[in-house]
């Protein structure tokens, strides 16, 4: 489980994150909604240590992350996995080795054990015999499937996925959230997905914390959300059409 | 300016805090060594000739006085290239195609979130990314220039001899005569100091990017222009320190 606690953040006086408390609970897939530039990458980026927020504490299952010394915070960070939006594999490396890269720096497996992990990760994201491509010789969804087995083959507590829909067909942006939903479960892993994504939000969205302009405004499931009574998040969710005319049946 | 002075020296400072092993740096030196030094043998080769051939020719025809003895000209391409040419040359080629190189590298390695996966995984991102090519220029440096001063002088002489300026017993009695063997030491110290300097200010760059592909592109011209002006004002500085 991870507790942040009135966490705040600005950039040159500019006021991005202001007072934000959740918990994002253990073996659940916790999503961060909201429009473009509501400090939805930035609370994640304090939540994994990329920032520092200006007050307030985040904790790792009790344990004081960012205030933490430097020994403790690289134990707390061996224990995540992160997606991000670009998927962030390194172009001089092989599909392979991208996702062996974390074995080959923090463990002490033997080569074979290794590949074998390698393999183990490929084959649970759908991926077989790609191997030896290098990133640019992927296609989008493909890079994001990757980006997942190279975070989960640590086996990690804690799983973050910054925009896993990002550039993909609605098919492809279902498959990816229920691949994650699925490694949720199985590796009984805290979850947390930022995304502006309702298909996400409605397929996946166990826990949901909606900011706006740099505040948590509601917090709750997808069943409950299209019932909330707060005007800034009725109008993010049925923002398209599509949405309104569900509602208009529903009523 | 002071700033970024500052932040330059905590960024070196951040190399060596919370380190990976050193077992985890030693196959990326050597692949590092190979990009910086094996890489760039082409073009030390080329240049370092030719200089060598332009000094020779050049010496030359500003010595008309028939009362200084021709080898004179051997010894001037003698210690322009060990003293100068050789080392600062170099630093300054080298400033331009590996410091170019490892700002774009870092650069779109920040822009494009590479950096940040590796932070996340817990690894200490500038150690890992930077330490290796600091080493590796640092080692490599000083070999080119080795290499530079040896072709910069076949160069004075293939010139001197095929052009008929003077014969090459001559020319090798030049480069010969007062040898000063602490000169090539100067060299040495000299190629070193320009490794760490091209290197870690290049890396920096690339590693303060922020942006996209604008910014990557304005990351490797600083990078140039900044690690070419530090070659030049470490050269005098060095220079005064050692000569006096």
């Amino acid at each position: 489980m991870i507790e942040i606690a009135h966490i705040s953040k600005s950039f040159k006086g500019n006021q991005v994150l202001i007072d934000i408390s959740a918990t994002f609970e253990k073996g659940k897939t916790n999503l961060i909604i909201g429009a473009s530039g509501t400090g939805k990458s930035v609370l994640l980026k304090n939540i994994v240590g990329l920032m520092q927020p200006d007050a307030g504490t985040i904790q790792y299952d009790g344990r004081i992350f960012n205030e933490g010394e430097a020994e403790n915070v690289k134990s707390i960070r061996r224990e995540m996995g992160m997606l991000f939006q670009g998927s962030a594999l390194f172009d001089s490396k092989n599909v392979e080795d991208n996702i062996k890269f974390p074995l080959d720096l923090l463990t002490k497996t033997s080569d074979e054990e290794k590949l074998d992990r390698v393999n183990l990760c490929l084959h649970r994201v759908g991926l077989e015999n790609v191997n030896k491509l290098f990133p640019s010789e992927l296609s989008g969804g493909m890079k994001k499937r990757v980006g997942i087995a190279r975070a989960i083959v640590l086996n990690p507590k804690y799983l973050f996925c910054d925009e896993p829909n990002s550039g993909l067909d609605p098919q492809t942006s279902i498959r990816i959230d229920n691949l994650i939903k699925e490694i949720t479960d199985e590796y009984n892993t805290t979850t947390v997905i930022v995304t502006h994504d309702m298909n996400s939000v409605m397929e996946i969205g166990e826990r949901i914390v909606f900011l706006y302009k740099g505040r948590k405004l509601w917090e709750g499931d997808n069943k409950t959300i299209i019932h909330s009574n707060v005007e800034e998040l009725d109008n993010f969710i049925f923002a398209n059409k599509l949405m309104r005319d569900l509602k208009g049946g529903m009523k | 300016m002071i700033a970024n002075a500052g932040q330059f020296l905590l960024f070196l400072a951040k190399l060596f805090s919370n380190r990976e092993k050193f077992r985890v740096y030693a196959q990326l030196i050597l692949d590092e060594c190979v990009l910086i030094g094996v890489d760039s043998i082409f073009i030390v080769v080329i240049i370092s000739t030719f200089i060598g051939g332009v000094t020779a020719i050049q010496t030359a025809h500003s010595l008309t006085s028939p009362f200084v003895p021709l080898y004179i000209i051997g010894v001037i391409c003698r210690d322009m290239t060990v003293l100068e040419l050789a080392p600062t040359f170099t630093g300054v080629i080298l400033a331009g195609k590996i410091g170019s190189s490892i700002a774009g590298n870092i650069g779109t390695m920040r822009i494009t979130e590479q950096i940040d996966a590796l932070e996340v995984m817990g690894i200490n991102s500038a150690s890992y990314l930077v330490l290796p090519k600091i080493i590796a220029g640092m080692i490599m440096f000083p070999l080119l220039t080795v290499v530079a001063g040896f072709l910069s002088l076949y160069g004075g002489f293939l010139a001197s001899v095929l052009t008929g300026i003077l014969k090459s017993d001559e020319y090798i009695y030049g480069i010969r005569y007062q040898f000063e063997s602490e000169n090539v030491l100067f060299a040495l110290l000299k190629a070193l100091i320009f490794g760490f300097l091209i290197t870690s200010i290049s890396a920096y760059q690339g590693y303060i990017t922020k942006g996209g592909s604008l910014e990557v592109g304005k990351a490797s011209t600083n990078a140039v222009t900044n690690s070419c002006i530090a070659v030049l004002i470490a050269d005098y500085v060095v220079a005064q320190l050692l000569m006096s």
